[in-house]
């Protein structure tokens, strides 16, 4: 059973359909205690940094216990700038720190479009990613392929790049260490190429 | 570098597609879901449904249509019409739907906007705007807004209600001209070149597709980052995969699509 973490952050009808499609089953854990019966767990979201604010510290302890028990754990857009260390767009609440790095707004490193038109923020639609290197969440997904953004901040590229994007600066389009990976972008949106990463990631359950 | 959005648009009244839809080898024309199934397959980018059934109890039957077409897709759904409260936000969300596209309700209650946008995300709310050139009387405004369906003339100019909808929080602008609108005579490129410059969110053209070139004009002179369409993909002449590549060939970026196979072309066969 896949646990989905409900913190309010928008809604998860999307992400069930699509794992309910790849023969998945999942629930929603009312509270902390039962993810410890999880084979896997989704930390979903769309929307603002803020909201992981709701992700208590009862819920982190949680998720940091079964991380460490090596229990597969997936990000999802805000789910994925949650592992890093923080986000600018809200510098208060600290993120869970799996992965180095703090996520930046995609305007401030000032980028421009080639006719030098500023760059439109959010960053919506299909933008291709490549892999830096091989993944489990990537495998079999060739370079190039496209999958459906939706965001306004993004995560630095790290060491723990699975896959690269660019939107005037590159960022990290997926991340993955060891049992812990996560996306920016919404594979639930992103046609079979979206299918296939979900799939690759429940097959590691 | 982020791909130009191709949108087909279901108009739906009491559950079925009233637009001209001339599919072969679909069972029932009319469905919305059979249609969206042949989009996906044939690599469109985002569907939205625009529900115009003006009934009481068109909430739920805007669910149910809104669920079956969910089922069939994995890709962005956006559902407008009828939207005019929370209460239809929600239900619309619930059933499916990402993104929900006010258009009246945005101009009568902007507030709405921002309400929507707090609790699902900007990436939640599109506010849709109907607009033509603006008469002679008033020579200062560019582009008049229209509500409801481009009946009402509003008092409102679309460059600044396009500005105070995204300072309200909206994520993107689905920009019609009432003009073009159903003449398949182009899109209005002036008007969306002078929408898509005012705010610094996407801008989704529609009203008027009738050749490929269309597209391609929208794109490059128009500043479109997303193009939407009806009857061109409901008549079966032109496939949203040729048009792709049409404008791949042109260098316009966009998603790559395998014609007739959702499950072909970017993926490995490692299985």
């Amino acid at each position: 059973m896949i646990a989905l973490v409900d913190y309010g952050a928008g809604n998860l009808t999307s992400v069930r359909k699509a794992l309910s499609a790849i023969g998945a089953a999942v629930w929603t854990p009312s509270v902390a205690g039962e993810l410890g019966r999880a084979h896997g767990i989704i930390v979903p979201g769309v929307g603002h940094f803020d909201a992981t604010r709701a992700i208590t510290e009862e819920w982190r302890t949680a998720i940091r216990t079964m991380i460490g028990d090596g229990v597969p754990l997936l990000g999802i857009c805000v789910g994925l700038q949650w592992l890093f260390e923080g986000s600018e767009e809200a510098p208060v609440i600290a993120g869970l720190s799996v992965f180095n790095g703090s996520c930046f707004h995609l305007r401030t490193p000032g980028p421009q479009t080639q006719d030098a038109r500023p760059l439109k923020v959010p960053h919506v639609g299909w933008n291709s990613i490549t892999s830096p290197r091989p993944s489990r969440l990537m495998h079999g997904v060739k370079d190039r392929s496209q999958v459906y953004f939706t965001h306004s901040y993004a995560a630095p590229v790290v060491e723990d790049t699975a896959a690269v994007a660019e939107y005037g600066v590159p960022f990290s389009a997926a991340v993955e260490r060891a049992n812990v990976s996560a996306v920016q972008f919404h594979p639930e949106k992103s046609g079979e190429v979206g299918l296939r990463i979900l799939r690759n990631w429940t097959s590691g359950i | 570098m982020v791909s130009k959005r191709i949108i087909a648009c279901l108009d739906v009244r009491d559950g079925k597609v009233v637009k001209g839809v001339n599919f072969e080898g679909l069972r029932d024309a009319g469905d919305p879901a059979a249609l969206a199934r042949r989009y996906n397959l044939e690599g469109i980018d985002e569907i939205v449904i625009l529900d115009v059934t003006a009934t009481i109890e068109s909430r739920q039957a805007r669910a149910n249509t809104i669920a079956a077409v969910a089922r069939e897709i994995f890709l962005p759904l956006a559902v407008g019409g009828g939207i005019r409260s929370e209460e239809d936000a929600a239900a619309a969300i619930e059933a499916g739907a990402d993104k929900v596209s006010l258009n009246t309700a945005a101009l009568s209650n902007p507030t709405l906007i921002t309400t929507l946008a707090r609790k699902y995300g900007s990436q939640a709310v599109i506010v849709a705007i109907d607009a033509r050139a603006g008469r002679a009387r008033l020579q200062s405004r560019r582009y008049d807004v229209y509500a409801r369906s481009g009946q009402l003339e509003t008092t409102r100019d679309a460059l600044e209600w396009a500005r105070e909808a995204t300072d309200r929080g909206a994520g993107e602008i689905l920009l019609t001209s009432i003009d073009r609108d159903g003449t398949k005579a182009g899109f209005d490129c002036d008007l969306t070149a002078a929408v898509s410059d005012a705010v610094n969110i996407p801008v989704i053209a529609s009203g008027g597709a009738g050749t490929f070139e269309h597209f391609a004009e929208v794109f490059g002179p128009g500043h479109a980052d997303a193009a939407l369409a009806a009857s061109i993909f409901h008549f079966n002449e032109r496939s949203v995969s040729e048009l792709k590549r049409f404008l791949a060939e042109r260098h316009i970026p966009v998603r790559v699509s395998h014609a007739g196979h959702g499950a072909g072309g970017n993926i490995e066969t490692c299985e």
